[in-house]
């Protein structure tokens, strides 16, 4: 601490060049910021997965239907403690822009598989009651400022009623909330027997389903029962954990990860390169002040010492501007528009990851030219000055 | 008879120069007592400024040993010889070498960063050797904000700082008109005599010279003494 205010005067040495220089590293973190986000909403389904829950799917694709005959069959394989099922209805509200999830289920089953979710017991009576109900997450209802007694039109992408409409109606009964930290609330969930016998077409059939393993057994040998089950079926079954689903489902829309790492490694590469240069340039500009330095006493790991410091501390600036700018970003994203994609955080392990970027990024930048500067001899420098 | 501060014994230094070796000094012995104020002249090459690094530590000899202070500087290491030069020596350069992005108190320091005072006790002491040197008034200016001869009194300050028994001086008057190079003068004259710090000071300028105890001229590696004027 003693050297700071020699190693902040020295920063600043060249205004214009450091402003420039922690422009640079406030844009890279600032990205590096918004694509964690972006990250983290493309793996939070892994994220919030319960290691508890399998999912079934037809063998051959998602978008096959499964016959809901499979439902006793699943619940009574052994190590299954339960089993319920949804169906996507891709439908949007108003604007096709505002697309989320809406899932036909079994009102009862579906909250006993996701104890996360909860709700008034009344406003969950209420919906068992209307079969032309629905109850709606938290975010959702936000976004939409929907409330409870609302009527609200959904137009589905998929399913047309026998009406001929692709437009459906639905009471809204209840808002849940998800007592998981940042839990997904973004869906509306109404009864499968009325979308069943409202469709003009489908019917007997699901999405998917949701398998809670026993406590005790093992989730491996159960999916592999389930799958052996259907084996000889005209469904053939593939069962998953509810993480392994959650990656694969993430995966359609292409390898979300390794297009972040690309990205931020293209932006860190050139990060490095810029900083390096800045910190070579400020060295060579002050041989003889460094030998002074080294004159005076300073041993050759303090002047090692200031010269790092003094690249990690501009890499902390830069760096900490970028991610405070990018976690205000980041939450306004998160306010206006988290419910179409749920989980677009700044996570604490994103944040430490950001802390560990600047802090190595401002070793490996100020690393030669300190190593340089620790090498320097006085006799020569001051010869040259 | 003064105690002797510093002993130069059979001292050589002879540097590589592609193929060729260079021998800059030769065998020398060299006593200077403590309270001493030498001028060292010789004509350019002629291995001045090689026996004021050798003295300060900056440079280690091919060959003979050098004592300051009680210590052998030619059996420390290299991190041994940078805090020694901390607590016992003061440099003086021709172009003052001052930090630009420092003030003239932040420049005067300096050396005692690497001490164990407290930042006020830095405060204090630095304005002390300001004083001594007459710029109390100029402790916040920026050494661009300086004359030469202000900047020259600035790191005669930076070099007195730690209490130094030792200021080797490397041509301190080289870069000013002779007005302000008898001021300088005169300071080092007050520092030696009322102060009692040793001077060495390398110079080109016999009139500077003449500010000195003693004489000695280098050339072609060795030492010859010259009563002062």
């Amino acid at each position: 601490m003693k050297y700071f205010g020699l190693i902040w005067h020295n920063i600043w040495r060249k205004k214009i060049r450091t402003s420039l220089t922690i422009l640079s590293i406030l844009v890279a973190f600032l990205l590096f910021a918004l694509l964690s986000a972006l990250g983290y909403a493309f793996k939070y389904g892994e994220e919030s997965a319960d290691a508890e829950r399998l999912i079934v799917i037809d063998k051959v694709s998602l978008i096959n239907l499964l016959p809901i005959a499979y439902q006793n069959q699943i619940a009574s394989i052994a190590g299954v403690h339960s089993a319920t099922h949804a169906t996507w209805f891709g439908g949007y509200y108003q604007d096709p822009k505002n697309q989320f999830g809406q899932f036909p289920v079994d009102p009862h089953e579906y909250f006993a598989m996701y104890p996360e979710f909860k709700m008034p017991e009344e406003q969950f009576d209420a919906w068992v009651k209307n079969r032309t109900g629905a109850v709606v997450g938290k975010d959702i209802a936000d976004a939409f400022g929907w409330q409870v007694g609302d009527r609200i039109p959904i137009q589905s992408t998929i399913w047309t009623a026998k009406s001929g409409e692709k437009t459906w109606e639905f009471d809204i009964e209840g808002i849940f909330a998800n007592e998981e930290p940042r839990g997904n609330t973004s869906m509306l969930l109404f009864h499968y027997d009325y979308f069943d016998e409202a469709r003009a077409f489908g019917q007997g059939l699901v999405g998917w389903y949701i398998v809670r393993v026993d406590a005790g057994a093992d989730p491996v040998q159960v999916q592999n029962a389930i799958d052996a089950e259907f084996e000889n079926s005209r469904n053939q079954t593939e069962s998953a954990p509810e993480a392994q689903f959650a990656a694969a489902f993430a995966k359609q829309y292409g390898n979300i990860a390794l297009i972040v790492s690309l990205v931020l490694g293209a932006v860190f590469f050139t990060l490095l390169l810029v900083s390096g240069n800045t910190m070579s340039q400020s060295v060579r500009e002050r041989i003889s002040e460094l030998a002074v330095l080294k004159t005076l006493g300073f041993s050759d790991r303090a002047v090692l010492g200031i010269v790092l410091s003094e690249s990690v501390l501009i890499m902390l600036m830069g760096g900490l501007l970028g991610v405070g700018i990018g976690v205000i970003a980041v939450r306004g994203v998160a306010a206006s528009a988290g419910a179409f994609l749920p989980g677009f955080h700044f996570s604490p392990t994103a944040m430490a990851m950001s802390l560990l970027l600047m802090v190595g990024a401002g070793v490996v930048a100020g690393i030669f030219p300190a190593l340089n500067a620790m090498r320097l001899s006085i006799i020569d420098a001051l010869a040259r000055a | 008879m003064a105690e002797v501060l510093a002993r130069l014994e059979g001292v050589s230094r002879t540097y590589q120069k592609g193929k060729e070796k260079v021998e800059v000094l030769h065998n020398l012995d060299l006593q200077i007592p403590t309270g001493d104020f030498v001028a060292i002249m010789g004509p350019s090459g002629s291995g001045k400024t090689t026996l004021l690094n050798l003295l300060g530590g900056l440079d280690r000899p091919t060959s003979g040993t050098i004592h300051v202070g009680g210590a052998e500087l030619t059996a420390m290491s290299n991190s041994q010889l940078s805090h020694w030069r901390s607590t016992n020596i003061g440099f003086i350069f021709q172009f003052y070498n001052l930090l630009p992005v420092l003030t003239a108190q932040k420049n005067v320091e300096l050396p005692l960063l690497l001490t164990s005072f407290s930042s006020k006790e830095r405060a204090e002491r630095a304005a002390i050797a300001l004083d001594i040197v007459g710029l109390a008034d100029r402790a916040r200016h920026y050494p661009r904000e300086l004359s030469g001869g202000q900047e020259q009194r600035v790191a005669i300050a930076r070099a007195i700082v730690s209490d130094p028994s030792l200021l080797l001086c490397d041509e301190p008057t080289g870069d000013l008109d002779r007005e302000t190079a008898d001021e300088i003068l005169k300071l080092m004259q007050i520092l030696n005599r009322e102060h009692g710090k040793t001077i060495v000071m390398v110079t080109h300028d016999a009139q500077a010279a003449q500010y000195a105890n003693r004489t000695l001229h280098c050339d072609k590696g060795t030492l010859e003494a010259r009563e002062a004027a």
